[in-house]
């Protein structure tokens, strides 16, 4: 049985586990439909020319994975921001962890999506905003159709939240090869701000497979900072399809930092239902061996007198391939759009490769839309340049490397976070010099 | 100290240097004069451990070592210093933070701990002083956006943080007006110790009125053909470098 009937085949015995609201339900049942009707996507489309799903989906994964192993933190902590007070929504092989979470409930709800698709206090949170965001593609639909757990937050209006938010799914071969479909519903209502990190990491050698829909919704004149550490081990597959509606005078970053995993594949979708909206996506993918990332983003300009600026840098090793596929759709209502894309691309290896494509839908008249695409190699002379004054070869290349996606690293706006994306990097070029420029 | 014996040198098959002889004792200041195209960069470039050269022939003793074998940060480990004509931008890299950079590597190579950022911090205000640098330049991307005069007072200030046995000036008064030049020169002579040599390589002789050299070489085709001392340079000024040229070919 292949993958795909293994999880249509599974889904009237997950619905049979849960919780069933009726409003859920009908959103799961006409999901899987979707899924059972489109199945993966496969290189023949468009969207997924440059990334086959072919070789991670042969795996016999665990659809239901077993109960949780103990997890100490102590044995964890380094990929926590342990350095500043946080809250933590954490996830044991897709399961809730509260002994290493620390939710609220205090004026702002940071907790679970189980309890939130299962009480009625939350019912009407739910109706209004689950799946409202997400695409029918068959990824989303897959993931909608078995969606139960995963992180549920809700910022009232007029609320800083003064902590970040961490969200954290932990995967401990508990079965050979285990498939996790996260949910994440992230409200925030006018006036009010939170910041957001999300982590998934593999803590064995076993296969993972994570297709993890994360959905946005930033009201009047929020402000919602979203960043993604994706430094998973070489067994670790990732989709991470994530959707944000913007409403006027909202502001969205979204921040993924791709160094690892096997294939990670990243769908960021922003919608601007409003105006004065701007709209943050920023990456630094660094990757060798024969990893694969392959970042895919889309900015629809709906209404007038909105921003949005994308700038994704990429480095790549041995045998490593990336992938930029950048969509800007400006509508004819949307006058007075500023859109800014840049993908900036070093390969250090021969064997490397990256496919970049921006492109652009613009029907208005009245805008301002730019995109570049670079692909380099790192400048010989700067090399001899920094070499001559007694900086190593290796140590150099690792600066030059830094110094170029250093703009990306510099708006991070949680400092411990930033100093922590800067030591990852440090790692991932081999060398061991701070990077405080 | 330096002590190179019929330099051979080639770039892509290219014959550059083609029998060069020198030797630089420590406390010493020469200078290498000549037109155009007669390798002045090359030999700044082959001391300093440039990869695209390929030595042929002949040796570069350093202390006594051959240094051949050396990548160009080896060198610097051992207090070679190459001041470039043509300073190279790197955004996103600050002058503060390459100059720590690299003043911990080579302090690494030794087998020293890194420099107490309290000490770094005294070091670089007392040189940046010297070479009449604002504090606000320090933290700007290196050489990026700096102009002519900003980035060869750079170099210097470089030279003064990692205090080098051998420092190569290659054409540092390119691009200077007279105060920049000044404070270049003046820079280079605070400096100046019994223990270290300075190679000043110019076209022209009016930076050899502030760093005065004890030897000039003139440098042509790839040899250097003729040697003497300062007034040497004042001869090259007044007649160019023709004469040198037809002596040379007589």
């Amino acid at each position: 049985m292949d993958l795909k009937e293994k999880l249509v085949s599974s889904f009237l015995a997950f619905e049979n586990k849960v919780d069933i609201d009726a409003f859920v339900h009908d959103v799961r049942s006409d999901a899987i439909k979707i899924f059972e009707e489109k199945g993966f996507p496969s290189k023949k489309e468009e969207a997924w020319k440059y990334t086959s799903l072919n070789a991670i989906l042969k795996e016999d994964y665990s659809v239901f994975p077993k109960q949780e192993n103990a997890l100490e933190y102590k044995d964890v902590k380094p990929y926590f921001i342990h350095d500043i007070d946080t809250y933590k929504i954490v996830f044991i092989d897709g399961k809730y962890s509260s002994h290493l979470s620390e939710t609220t409930h205090d004026g702002i709800d940071v907790c679970l999506m189980s309890a939130a698709l299962s009480k009625p206090k939350y019912q009407l949170v739910i109706e209004n905003y689950f799946n409202k965001a997400a695409e029918k593609d068959s990824l989303s639909a897959l993931n909608t159709a078995f969606s139960n757990e995963g992180a549920y937050i809700h910022i009232p209006k007029n609320k800083v939240v003064e902590k970040p938010i961490q969200i954290v799914h932990f995967s401990t071969g508990s079965d050979a090869a285990t498939m996790l479909q996260p949910r994440n519903l992230i409200v925030v209502d006018e006036n009010s701000h939170v910041q957001i990190i999300e982590r998934h990491q593999n803590l064995t050698s076993n296969a993972v497979l994570t297709n993890s829909v994360t959905e946005i919704f930033a009201n009047k004149r929020a402000i919602v900072d979203y960043y993604k550490i994706q430094n998973d081990n070489a067994n670790a597959s990732l989709i991470d399809n994530t959707f944000i509606k913007q409403k006027d005078s909202s502001i969205a970053s979204v921040h993924t930092f791709a160094f690892g995993g096997k294939i990670t594949r990243n769908n960021l979708n922003f919608y601007q239902e409003g105006e004065r909206i701007d709209s943050i996506l920023k990456g630094i993918t660094i990757i060798g061996d024969k990893q694969h990332v392959d970042h895919n983003t889309l900015v629809h300009h709906i209404e007038p007198n909105c921003e949005s600026h994308q700038d994704y840098k990429g480095i790549f090793a041995d045998r490593s391939t990336g992938v930029f596929n950048g969509k800007v759709v400006v509508e004819k209502e949307a006058q007075k759009t500023n859109a800014f894309q840049a993908n900036n691309n070093i390969l250090i290896s021969d064997k490397a490769a990256i496919n970049t494509k921006p492109q652009l839908e613009i029907f208005a008249d009245d805008v301002k839309c730019s995109h570049g695409c670079t692909i380099g190699q790192l400048d010989e002379s700067a090399m001899f340049y920094m070499r001559s004054r007694g900086i190593p070869e290796k140590e150099a290349k690792a600066l030059l490397m830094y110094a170029f996606s250093n703009n990306v690293i510099a708006s991070v706006k949680i400092p411990e976070l930033k100093q922590r994306i800067t030591n990852i990097i440090a790692e991932k070029l081999g060398v061991n010099i701070g990077f405080d420029l | 100290m330096l002590k190179i014996n019929n330099l051979h040198a080639n770039i892509e098959d290219k014959s550059i240097l083609k029998g060069i002889n020198l030797e630089v004792k420590p406390g010493e200041v020469h200078a290498i004069m000549g037109p155009n195209g007669s390798g002045k960069s090359t030999l700044s470039s082959v001391i300093a451990g440039k990869e695209e050269y390929e030595v042929t022939d002949g040796s570069i003793l350093f202390d006594g070592e051959d240094i051949d074998e050396l990548a160009a940060e080896e060198r610097a480990h051992k207090g070679i210093f190459l001041s470039f004509q043509y300073p190279v931008e790197i955004p996103g890299v600050s002058v503060t933070n390459f100059i720590k950079t690299a003043i911990n590597e080579s302090r690494k190579a030794r087998g020293l701990e890194d420099m107490p950022a309290k000490d770094m911090l005294k070091l670089i205000r007392e040189k940046s002083e010297l070479l009449e640098i604002d504090r606000k330049f320090l933290s700007r991307s290196l050489n990026e956006g700096f102009s002519g005069g900003e980035k060869k007072r750079n170099e210097i200030f470089q030279m003064a943080m990692l205090e080098p046995k051998l420092a190569i000036l290659d054409e540092t008064d390119s691009g200077l007006d007279i105060d920049a030049l000044r404070i270049v020169a003046n820079g280079v002579n605070k400096l100046k110790s019994k223990d270290n040599a300075v190679i000043v390589i110019t076209h022209y002789q009016r930076l050899l009125d502030y760093i005065v050299p004890d030897f000039v070489h003139v440098l042509h085709n790839g040899k250097i053909v003729k040697s003497g001392t300062k007034e040497l340079a004042h001869e090259l000024e007044e007649k160019g470098y023709d004469w040198i040229k037809e002596e040379v070919g007589a």
